[in-house]
């Protein structure tokens, strides 16, 4: 019942050959089995599909191949990431069967790295959520309290590796959604730089704001995928073509000198004390390790959840025009006309968060309250990457808490949809000004509730966050606490 | 009180907005092939199709183009321009979405230069800027519809004018120009039979009457893929406006709603299809999948000097340099390639006017035969400039050289050694020459009796003998030199 290896203890041991990968995959399918029941991460398990690929990278191995770098590990995909062998459904009814004809750029990548894609995981519909309450499907659990929430959207991304069940998962991010339920569920969760990672084959939410990221036990392992999936794609015009650095070969170096801004934006009213002093503590930590820690200002914090939510909102309502009934996805049974065959077919479809969404962003890019809401929000969002801008001048990391509170309780927030947008507060800046940023374990509430830290470095620095990340890692155990279900 | 429809005047006001189709191998976002009357839904990829998580990239082709002919008509070019999405939701238009271009077009504020009585006239371009084309509908299945989205994602070029043309024939020249420009710069094929370019005219009437002035609503007449359908309706529009303020003076801008219209090509009128909804909202915003685009200005100034001479300048120049008509200019600057073609030739030939004449007579009919323009045949310049030289320099007659040219198309062989070979070079010896004449006279001897007989009809003789010269030398005497031989002997037996 000890669960799966990580990323890097997989690789190294198939690699070396001494497991296979049909192993590797085994011994996840054997973890999903005994522990997936109560927890409900996953939309789709393929475990024929897995041990075929299993057994493709055993034979190449066994003909003095290279495998690649991620030889035989098992991953899970967010249900919103296209791949050619399961139904990618974004968690919603809409999209129920469909089964895209075409693999995401990251899929692509991982598979050429030698990774083998196990299952997709459980979200809320469309990413749109911070507790994966709002599945179309079915709630996850958070393994550490079986009554919480896993957070969202990428709650069950983040569940099914702080279970133990995949060494890795990947995530979207569009206002927190890696991070926030990393945090909740005691895992690490990169959101990287907006367009550091292609979006081709990301099923859009807000196409100005989601990037694609890893879950992982611990920033080595972060690091090894984010280096497989990172680069220039030319699908997709938004991604850049910057230089991939080694970030593996970055955790090592040591923290000294570095500069560490803390803003009181992150700070104030509504965080919890419990999170406040683990994320303290860290801080201490950096400092003993020879870091400084200094105050910086992001003034236009305030209006980050205002801002966002005229963005996402704005993108989303015309990213999803195109479920319609018409060409793919459900289609009501018995549309009178074509206007019926629309309303009903999308009435069917999406759920309550999706609709509002829909409604919300359609309304503020509607002609008369363009300028008041959409063109205002871009201003904002100007400002706020410029507050990043000007504290960067000044800090090379900036350090806060991930989340206000540890995991609530499932329900707590479902009929309160500003309480849940709140539970993003600390997270969508950093979406907003496209910086990366990293979220990992930093300790436990009284409830024994993950707490999580977050890092956020300057555009194409996630080189820095990981180091900082990984260094605090070497000195600390909380990441590799595992919750009562997954004990060794 | 009413108007009589003989005490008003009436002014013809249209704007046109066209949508060109550019000639690029691939769609506008994806690498889908541009194509027409292919099997339905056998272009297409998950871009052009809408799927979730595929992502449009911009085909710099398309985007090179759109900006050639925006320098072409005149138009400036923006440094910084982007991609912005227009709502409204319809089958063919898979994700609900056009990719357009909405506040930042990449060309703005230009004026193309058509013929028009007595020298030219300039149409102002408000703007041109580049959208996807969407799929087709069909509607035709019953009780349900098709959907064919072959066409999805074909690139357009929008070029709308300003409301600066005043006649039916105006209407013509700007579209049948419009056409002729981006066939020339190969930016379109503009061939109207598979809709790649569609005209859609704004149209209306200021009415001036008992000393005041009135203008009648706007009606746009949707979709029309023919010059003569442009003429038709355009005609129609300006009758019907007119009459319908004569039978209700309150047909008026902002009185009565401004309409689409359609044409009916067999009856020849325009149909009313609906009343323009005050304003669309199509809910325009920055496309978040794509980048805006800045315009490198050395780039740009490449462009602009590599812009070539225009048809309209080509054809007055041609008109004035070469001395030839109008319509033969037009025909020779048809395409660029032929224009180019000709004026090789006629460089080479040293003979402009003899050029031209091979060109309109003799190698148009070749081409029209083959279905190519004549600067396609594969016959080429040099070798074209060849034989107006020879026929200019009278080695060859123009009887011959149409021979000639007629075996050029199939070898390779130079014009001269050709005539040679078939034995078309012009014969000026002159015991030759005599032989022929005297084989003549002898021959017809009533026509050489009545010419040395009626003065009155020695011109008409001269020109008959001549005739039987080059019949009786197949071609080869020298005409001038056979004529001046005829009028001698003629002379010295009314003498003798
Ligand atoms: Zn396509």
């Amino acid at each position: 019942m000890s669960g799966v290896l990580n990323v890097a203890e997989t690789a190294r041991t198939v690699r070396s050959r001494k497991c296979s990968a049909r192993q590797a995959v085994q011994s996840a399918i054997n973890a999903i089995r005994d522990r997936e029941g109560r927890l409900k991460t996953f939309i789709s398990v393929s475990p024929d599909a897995a041990l075929k690929r299993a057994d493709e990278i055993d034979a190449a191995i066994a003909h003095g191949r290279d495998p690649g770098p991620l030889a035989g590990v098992p991953v899970a995909l967010k249900d919103n990431i296209c791949n050619r062998h399961a139904a990618t459904t974004c968690a919603s009814n809409i999209l129920r069967d469909f089964v895209p004809p075409y693999d995401a750029h990251v899929v692509e990548r991982l598979t050429a790295a030698g990774a083998i894609i196990l299952a997709k995981t459980n979200m809320d519909e469309f990413a749109m959520g911070s507790s994966t309450e709002n599945s179309g499907f079915f709630k996850t659990r958070n393994p550490w309290n079986e009554n919480c929430v896993p957070g969202g959207s990428s709650g069950g991304s983040t569940a099914a590796v702080a279970a133990r069940m995949i060494p890795a998962a990947f995530g979207s991010d569009t206002g927190g959604s890696i991070r926030q339920p990393a945090a909740l569920c005691g895992v690490t969760g990169l959101k990287p730089t907006y367009g550091r990672v292609s979006r081709y084959g990301l099923v859009a939410f807000g196409s100005s704001l989601d990037q694609i990221g890893p879950i992982t036990v611990d920033a080595r392992d972060a690091a090894l995928l984010l280096a497989v999936i990172a680069g220039r794609d030319p699908r997709d015009s938004t991604s850049v073509a910057e230089p991939v650095p080694d970030y593996v070969a970055a955790l090592d170096k040591p923290i000294h000198g570095l500069k560490i801004g803390i803003a009181a934006e992150y700070f104030g009213q509504g965080l919890d004390p419990q999170v406040e002093t683990a994320v303290r503590a860290a801080l201490d930590l950096f400092r003993a390790r020879g870091a400084e820690v200094r105050e910086i200002t992001l003034p236009h914090m305030k209006y980050a959840v205002a801002c966002y939510y005229v963005v996402a909102t704005a993108e989303a309502s015309s990213n999803l025009a195109r479920y319609d009934g018409v060409h793919y996805g459900h289609r009501t049974p018995v549309p009178s006309d074509l206007i019926d065959l629309y309303a009903r077919s999308r009435h069917e479809g999406f759920g309550a968060e999706v609709k509002r969404r829909i409604m919300l962003g359609t309304y503020v890019l509607s002609s008369g309250y363009y300028d008041a809401y959409y063109l205002k929000a871009l201003k904002v969002r100007t400002l706020i990457r410029r507050d990043f801008e000007r504290a960067f001048e000044s800090v090379d990391v900036i350090a806060s808490p991930v989340t206000p509170t540890t995991a609530f309780p499932i329900g707590e927030k479902s009929d309160d949809p500003l309480a849940m947008y709140l539970a993003d507060i600390y997270t969508i800046s950093a979406n907003l000004a496209g910086v990366p940023a990293i979220s990992i374990p930093c300790g436990f509430d009284a409830k024994r509730l993950p707490i999580g830290l977050q890092l956020t470095g300057p555009w194409f620095r996630e080189d820095r966050i990981l180091n900082l990340a990984h260094q605090f890692q070497s000195a600390t155990d909380h990441h590799t606490h595992r919750p009562p279900l997954a004990a060794a | 009180m009413g108007h009589k429809a003989s005490d008003i005047e009436a002014r013809l006001i249209v704007g046109f907005e066209t949508h060109v189709q550019l000639a690029t191998n691939t769609k506008l976002f994806c690498g889908c092939a541009v194509a027409f009357g292919e099997t339905p839904n056998s272009r297409m990829c998950p871009v052009c199709l809408g799927l979730p998580g595929a992502l449009p990239v911009m085909n710099r082709r398309a985007f090179d183009f759109a900006v050639l002919t925006g320098l072409a008509l005149g138009c400036k070019i923006s440094v910084h321009t982007k991609w912005d999405r227009k709502s409204y939701y319809y089958p063919d238009l898979p994700k609900n979405y056009q990719i357009s271009q909405y506040d930042l077009p990449l060309a703005h504020d230009g004026a193309f230069e058509i013929p028009s009585e007595g020298g030219s006239k300039r149409v102002g371009i408000i703007r041109a800027h580049l959208e996807e084309d969407a799929g087709k509908n069909l509607h035709d299945q019953g009780d349900y519809s098709l959907v064919d989205l072959n066409r999805a994602g074909t690139p357009l070029l929008e070029i709308v004018t300003r409301p600066e043309i005043n006649s039916p024939d105006e209407a013509y020249v700007y579209c049948t120009e419009l056409q002729r420009l981006v066939t020339y710069l190969g930016v379109s094929h503009g061939v109207m039979q598979k809709g790649q370019m569609r005209f859609e005219p704004n149209i209306n009437v200021e009415i001036t009457a008992g000393g005041q002035t009135f203008r009648t609503p706007i009606s746009e007449v949707k979709n029309l893929n023919s010059f003569r359908s442009v003429r038709g309706a355009v005609e129609f529009e300006f009758r019907r406006q007119v009459q319908d303020w004569l039978a209700d003076h309150d047909y008026q801008f902002k009185k009565r709603p401004n309409e689409n219209r359609g044409w009916d090509d067999e009856r020849g009128v325009t149909v009313f299809q609906r009343e323009k909804e005050a304003a669309h909202d199509y809910r325009y915003f920055p496309d978040p999948d794509l980048v805006p685009v800045e315009v490198d200005t050395a780039w740009l100034n490449g462009v602009r000097e590599s812009l070539p001479e225009l048809p309209l300048a080509r054809r007055m120049r041609f008109e004035l340099q070469y001395g030839v008509t109008a319509d033969d200019a037009a025909t020779l600057v048809a395409d660029r390639e032929t224009a180019d073609c000709f004026e090789s030739a006629a460089e080479r030939a040293g003979a402009p006017q003899t050029t031209a004449k091979q060109f309109l007579n003799v190698w148009s009919r070749f081409a029209n035969d083959r279905g190519v323009s004549v600067g396609r045949l594969a016959v080429s310049a040099e070798r074209m400039g060849e034989l107006a030289a020879m026929v200019d320099q009278r080695v060859v007659s123009a009887t011959a050289a149409n021979q000639i040219a007629e075996r050029m198309m199939s070898s390779s062989d130079e014009p001269r050694q050709l005539a040679e070979s078939m034995g078309l070079v012009t014969v000026a010896d002159e015991g030759q020459l005599d032989s022929w004449v005297a084989g003549v006279f002898a021959g017809n001897e009533k026509a050489v009796k009545d010419a040395i007989a009626n003065p009155k009809k020695t011109q008409a003789a001269v020109g008959f003998l001549r005739g039987q010269v080059m019949k009786a030398s197949g071609g080869k005497a020298d005409p001038r030199l056979a004529g001046d031989k005829i009028e001698a002997r003629l002379a010295a037996m009314r003498a003798g």
